[in-house]
């Protein structure tokens, strides 16, 4: 699998080479600043790029606004963004475009190696994850997901963070089956119909998100 | 000793009285320069523009005299209101901000009765010392001439050689008088001049809380441009290790069954960043509020300071007690400033640190021997030290002539916590 990295700092930026090296990624391109960094990804069109928030040479949000621009040029562009601290705000402007393909993670998530390169996987394939800080943050508020069970709930904030259903069952020690009831309470009671099961995963995030 | 430097004084008020007298004739062309000036005004483009010039002229005529004043021991501050922004000389703004200035009519009020009083006193200086020094040269002028035509001092007319004798001591007292009074006078000519030259009490005012806000301005754009630097170096610095760490260690985590020599690798690296960390945590705490400054206070943070000097640097101190904690961070980091700047620039070979408090005043010195020829103009260290101790109202001065010493003084008004037990 091709990825494109971009983080200023040299020690993290090798770090993560080197650690998705050793999982048999290809790092095609590792670059250190923003405006370098969307002409790399319409270049290569890697199957997931990550990238840090904060890169020079403004050492504000680059990173993440050369991710949505990327993903304006090439739909759903899988992007996992890291930083050293999340927002909501950046989770729900990383969502807007609704179609998936989307992480967003604290930087420390890397130190548990296999559910790192785990997430990558997911984001490459279409799915979201998102911080476990990102989604307590969230579900300190209230809104239209008061109506939601706290068993749904639980299940929600497991597919926010981007587990799939299997994963789901295994963290809540309950079956597949009943993972799927919960889901199709969930997307019933948010009022989204039947459709593609990815893309509804999708909205029902960008929902908690908008919530 | 003391005889001369009244001796010294008396001369010099002597020259001051010579020039004050200079500088009165002055006066009314200033005057009569400005008066055409306010007059001419409301012609368009050129009448602006002249009171512009006539008006820069008065000030400086002004701010001359109040610089020889303060030189002379009677201080005397600017009173002028401070040049809104964006008022270009001759516009409308501009105008309006010299016509309204009260210190601006202050000005041209006294030029001809600070003339008259500065030559009037002046003469009377020059004429008492002439006086004197005619009694002291009349007598040699009598013998050399053999005749004795008029009088001096009590005698008059000089009636035989033996009152023109008398003419030598009459002239000495005299020329003593008049050198005891020349400095008197002065004084008196400066202080008329500070009636009309020094700030108001209202326009003193509005100058202090002019003052005030450039100083809080200056405080609150330092405060958040020093948090910036602190997230900054955090996000860099300890909190990118801590993240290289987990990540060498999850890797370890992975590899080490399958190659215990590679893991064990990476372990030694990932506690090495782990150090390094600590370090750079370390040095941002030092950067915000030095651990020994919390500890021993000024005195022992500066002896702290100082060991870490390339140069050998001497601390004298006399505090009695503790400073507010806020004072003693701003003089530690301006003293931390000072002499950053002795081992970078001065070339010494040793330096001294002089911490005392006395009045409700903190006075620090910190001085080296080397090349001297400090810029304070030049060099963002200075202005660094002084923004610091603005807020406080502390003041700092630079005393660096070529080839040295350099001195650094800074000057606070604060108080002092009851004494150490």
């Amino acid at each position: 699998m091709r990825v494109v990295i971009a983080e200023d700092l040299t020690l993290l930026r090798d770090g993560l080479t080197r650690l998705l090296e050793a999982f048999d990624f290809e790092v095609v391109e590792a670059v250190d600043n923003g405006p370098a960094l969307l002409p790399a990804l319409l270049r290569h069109r890697p199957d997931v790029a990550v990238v840090d928030v904060r890169l020079p040479p403004t050492q504000t949000d680059e990173g993440l606004k050369a991710a949505i621009a990327a993903r304006v040029a090439i739909p759903g562009l899988p992007v996992l963004v890291l930083s050293q601290h999340v927002e909501p705000l950046y989770a729900r402007e990383l969502l807007t475009d609704r179609a998936g393909g989307i992480g967003y993670l604290l930087k420390e998530r890397v130190s548990d190696v296999e559910q790192f390169v785990s997430t990558v996987n997911q984001v490459a394939a279409g799915g979201t994850a998102f911080d476990p800080e990102v989604v307590a943050q969230l579900l300190a508020r209230r809104g239209p997901l008061d109506g939601l069970t706290a068993r749904e709930h639980d299940v929600l904030r497991h597919i926010a963070e981007g587990r799939s259903n299997a994963a789901i069952a295994g963290r809540l020690f309950i079956t597949e089956k009943v993972v799927s009831k919960h889901i199709n309470s969930i997307f019933a009671k948010l009022g989204m119909p039947p459709s593609d099961d990815d893309n509804r995963r999708v909205l029902a995030v960008l929902m908690f998100l908008d919530a | 000793m003391r005889v001369a430097h009244r001796f010294r004084t008396g001369l010099s008020a002597m020259a001051d009285a010579l020039f004050a007298i200079g500088l009165a004739l002055l006066n009314p062309g200033v005057l009569a320069l400005w008066l055409a000036g306010l007059v001419l005004s409301p012609v368009p483009v050129l009448g602006p523009e002249l009171l512009g010039v006539t008006t820069t002229v008065v000030r400086w005529r002004a701010d001359l005299e109040r610089g020889l004043s303060t030189r002379a021991g009677v201080p005397i501050r600017r009173p002028y209101l401070p040049q809104p922004a964006g008022a270009e000389v001759g516009s409308r703004r501009w105008l309006k901000w010299v016509v309204t200035d009260p210190a601006t009519w202050r000005d041209a009020s006294w030029l001809v009765p600070g003339a008259i009083v500065g030559a009037v006193l002046g003469v009377i200086t020059i004429a008492v010392v002439g006086y004197a020094l005619i009694g002291v040269l009349l007598v040699p002028l009598w013998l050399f001439l053999g005749d004795i035509w008029f009088g001096y001092g009590v005698f008059w007319p000089t009636a035989d050689l033996g009152e023109a004798w008398l003419a030598l001591p009459q002239g000495m007292a005299i020329l003593a008088a008049g050198l005891a009074l020349a400095p008197l006078l002065r004084a008196t000519n400066l202080r008329f001049g500070r009636l009309l030259l020094a700030p108001t009490h209202s326009a003193e005012l509005r100058l202090r809380v002019a003052h005030l806000t450039v100083t809080r301005a200056d405080a609150v754009d330092a405060q958040a441009a020093e948090l910036r630097r602190i997230e900054r170096d955090l996000h860099d610095g300890a909190q990118a290790r801590m993240v290289s760490v987990g990540m060498t260690i999850g890797l370890a985590e992975r590899l080490v069954r399958r190659d215990p020599a590679a893991a064990l690798k990476l372990l030694a690296e990932a506690r090495a960043a782990s150090t390094t960390a600590l370090v750079e945590l370390r040095h941002l705490v030092r950067g915000i509020h030095p651990p020994v400054l919390a500890e021993r206070g000024l005195e022992g943070a500066v002896q702290a300071l100082v060991m870490s000097l390339p140069i050998r640097t001497d601390v004298t101190s006399h505090l009695p007690g503790r400073l507010d904690t806020p004072v003693e961070s701003a003089v530690y980091f301006a003293v931390a400033e000072a002499l950053a700047n002795m081992s970078r620039h001065s070339n010494a070979r040793s330096g001294w640190v002089l911490l005392r408090h006395a009045d409700g005043v903190l006075f620090v010195q910190v001085g080296d021997d080397g090349d001297g020829g400090a810029d304070p103009e030049r060099g963002t260290g200075l202005h660094g030290i002084e923004r610091r101790l603005d807020v406080f109202d502390g003041t700092v001065s630079v005393t660096s002539p070529p080839g040295g010493p350099t001195v650094v003084t800074m000057e606070l008004p604060c108080a002092l916590s009851s004494p150490r037990t």
